[in-house]
């Protein structure tokens, strides 16, 4: 009896793929990495010393709260890490290290834990505690940028005297001063779009290289852990919304300049394509995806805040399961009663 | 607020009822019922409905009464309580018509109904109309926007809680707990419509 059977038994699924939660997750921490590396470059060393306080808070805060609610300790997935990460991309790099903290536990312990844990977080948990850190530490969650650093001494911002060098972001200046103060404070439109595809320019520690977070994006597409359809329809909507309203007239905006701004490349492929907080089908996701889009040109442009893409994916984020609901693939069955 | 409204206005006025200034999530007021009837869809939108019509009708009386007996009387100092007894008595006229007319929804409301008499959002959106001087029909419409507001964040939620009936919620967390947390979040979500309206 002891020798191996000719064939096993078992109930499906038969055909496995080796794809788990943690080598997606582990992915996705690989893909956030380069952005990182390069925000050392751009605004200094601080920046690294703040996502790993952002990081390290937030799988302490998973580790101890699971500990707490008699669960088993799930840190090694890699979802707390990609919290710590993103929640530290989309924090301006001049704030205090105890800042993220802070957002950590409101975003792993409340957003998360106490709405069930990973798979039942209702709003993205990082943009939860942007949100929150915003609405509790508005001067230093709005006003810590810093200009990029030109000649890579990455340590120039380390230490006292930091308030002293702090900048506007190219969407503050825009909103405020217009598009001919953007020109004379970042350079003729060329150097502008160059430096911003590349990162170079004032922004929050993550969201600054679209070329990176774009790579990183093309690759999870590539390895089919997202599909195109939120990014596009994200990137798609505020282009178009940007070129129809953006400009002094009707069809004179810049929708170049609205996408590589802000955090929608990050927020695009890296936020709004959650699978918690997504829907899963395809149309209710191109929905998705332009909802989250016209929310943040709405917010650009009449709100009181100069970048919307984080509240706008966390409005989004709870009609989820109803674009869910409404838009059902057909049943591939017969429908119900059909044979009566 | 007394020169002549475009129609812009209006949109903009009805913009900033549902949205930037949403009387349950950037007000706070009316959040009894809001945690009471958000466990099922059929309740919440019943209960949108049931706001909608009260809300609307009480903004328009309280408005003729403060406007026509209130002030030239001087008894504005009454208002509390006059409000207070018109809405009292509106809801009771609603529950008298719901129950002949629309028993189903009648008894899907159930205690909710008489509830209403207690929602201070109804009360609020009437001591608003006042207090922002609004004229007779700026108070429709703020108030239908309101209520509509009302409605739309009520929907939203029950949708959120729903949801959270599946999941592995902490056990201390469980009712109203946890619908509080899930209140703020959205609260916390509802801050990007900040400083849009003025």
């Amino acid at each position: 009896m002891s020798e191996s059977p000719l064939w096993t038994v078992s109930v499906s699924p038969h055909i496995k793929s080796g794809e788990s939660v943690e080598r997606i997750m582990w992915t996705v921490v690989g893909c956030l990495l380069p952005p990182l590396i390069l925000s050392v470059f751009i605004f200094g060393f601080q920046t690294l010393i703040i996502t790993l306080v952002s990081v390290g808070a937030c799988v302490a805060t998973e580790a101890i709260t699971q500990k707490l609610f008699h669960r088993p300790i799930t840190i090694r997935d890699g979802s707390a890490v990609i919290t710590g990460l993103l929640l530290a991309y989309i924090i301006p790099p001049g704030v205090p290290y105890w800042i993220p903290v802070l957002g950590a536990v409101m975003a792993v312990y409340v957003a998360k834990h106490l709405l069930g844990g990973i798979g039942f977080n209702i709003f993205n948990p990082a943009l939860i505690g942007r949100a929150f850190l915003v609405a509790t530490f508005p001067v230093a969650m709005t006003s810590a940028w810093l200009p990029p650093i030109r000649d890579a001494s990455i340590f120039k911002y380390m230490g006292p005297g930091i308030d002293a060098i702090s900048t506007a972001t190219p969407l503050y200046v825009l909103k405020h001063y217009g598009i001919q103060a953007v020109i004379e404070k970042f350079g003729s439109m060329s150097t502008i779009y160059g430096d911003f595809f590349i990162g170079w320019r004032p922004g929050c520690i993550g969201e600054t290289s679209a070329l990176l977070l774009l790579l990183g994006g093309l690759y999870l597409l590539y390895k089919r852990y997202i599909t195109w359809h939120i990014p596009v329809s994200v990137i798609v909507t505020i282009a178009f919304l940007t070129w129809v309203f953006g400009g002094e007239k009707l069809f004179a905006g810049s929708p170049l300049l609205a996408i590589l701004s802000g955090g929608v490349m990050l927020g695009a492929f890296f936020m709004a394509t959650d699978y918690v907080t997504s829907p899963s089908q395809p149309t209710g996701k191109l929905i998705f995806g332009a909802g989250i889009g016209a929310l943040t040109v709405l917010i650009r442009f009449k709100g009181g805040y100069p970048e919307g893409i984080c509240y706008a994916i966390l409005l989004m984020n709870p009609l989820a399961p109803a674009l869910e609901g409404w838009f059902r693939p057909r049943r591939f069955a017969p429908e119900k009663g059909a044979f009566k | 607020m007394h020169e002549a409204w475009t129609f812009s206005d209006y949109i903009l006025l009805v913009i900033g009822a549902i949205f930037v200034n949403n009387i349950l999530l950037a007000q706070f007021l009316g959040n009894c019922p809001f945690l009471g009837v958000s466990r099922k869809m059929e309740t919440a939108t019943g209960m949108a409905m049931a706001v909608i019509f009260v809300m609307t009708l009480a903004g328009i009386i309280t408005w003729i009464v403060q406007t026509y007996v209130l002030v030239p009387l001087r008894l504005e100092y009454l208002q509390t309580i006059f409000f207070i007894l018109i809405i009292a008595a509106l809801v009771q006229l609603v529950e008298m018509f719901l129950q002949k007319s629309f028993p189903a929804l009648y008894q899907a409301l159930g205690i909710f109904l008489p509830l209403i008499t207690t929602n201070c959002a109804v009360l609020g959106v009437a001591v608003i109309n006042i207090r922002e001087e609004l004229t007779f029909l700026q108070t429709v419409v703020y108030s239908f926007a309101s209520a509509v507001g009302y409605g739309f964040a009520l929907i939203l939620f029950t949708g959120i809680r729903e949801q959270l009936e599946v999941s592995g919620i902490p056990d201390f967390m469980k009712g109203t707990a946890i619908g509080l947390v899930t209140a703020g979040l959205l609260s916390l979500a509802f801050f990007g419509f900040a400083g849009m309206v003025g």
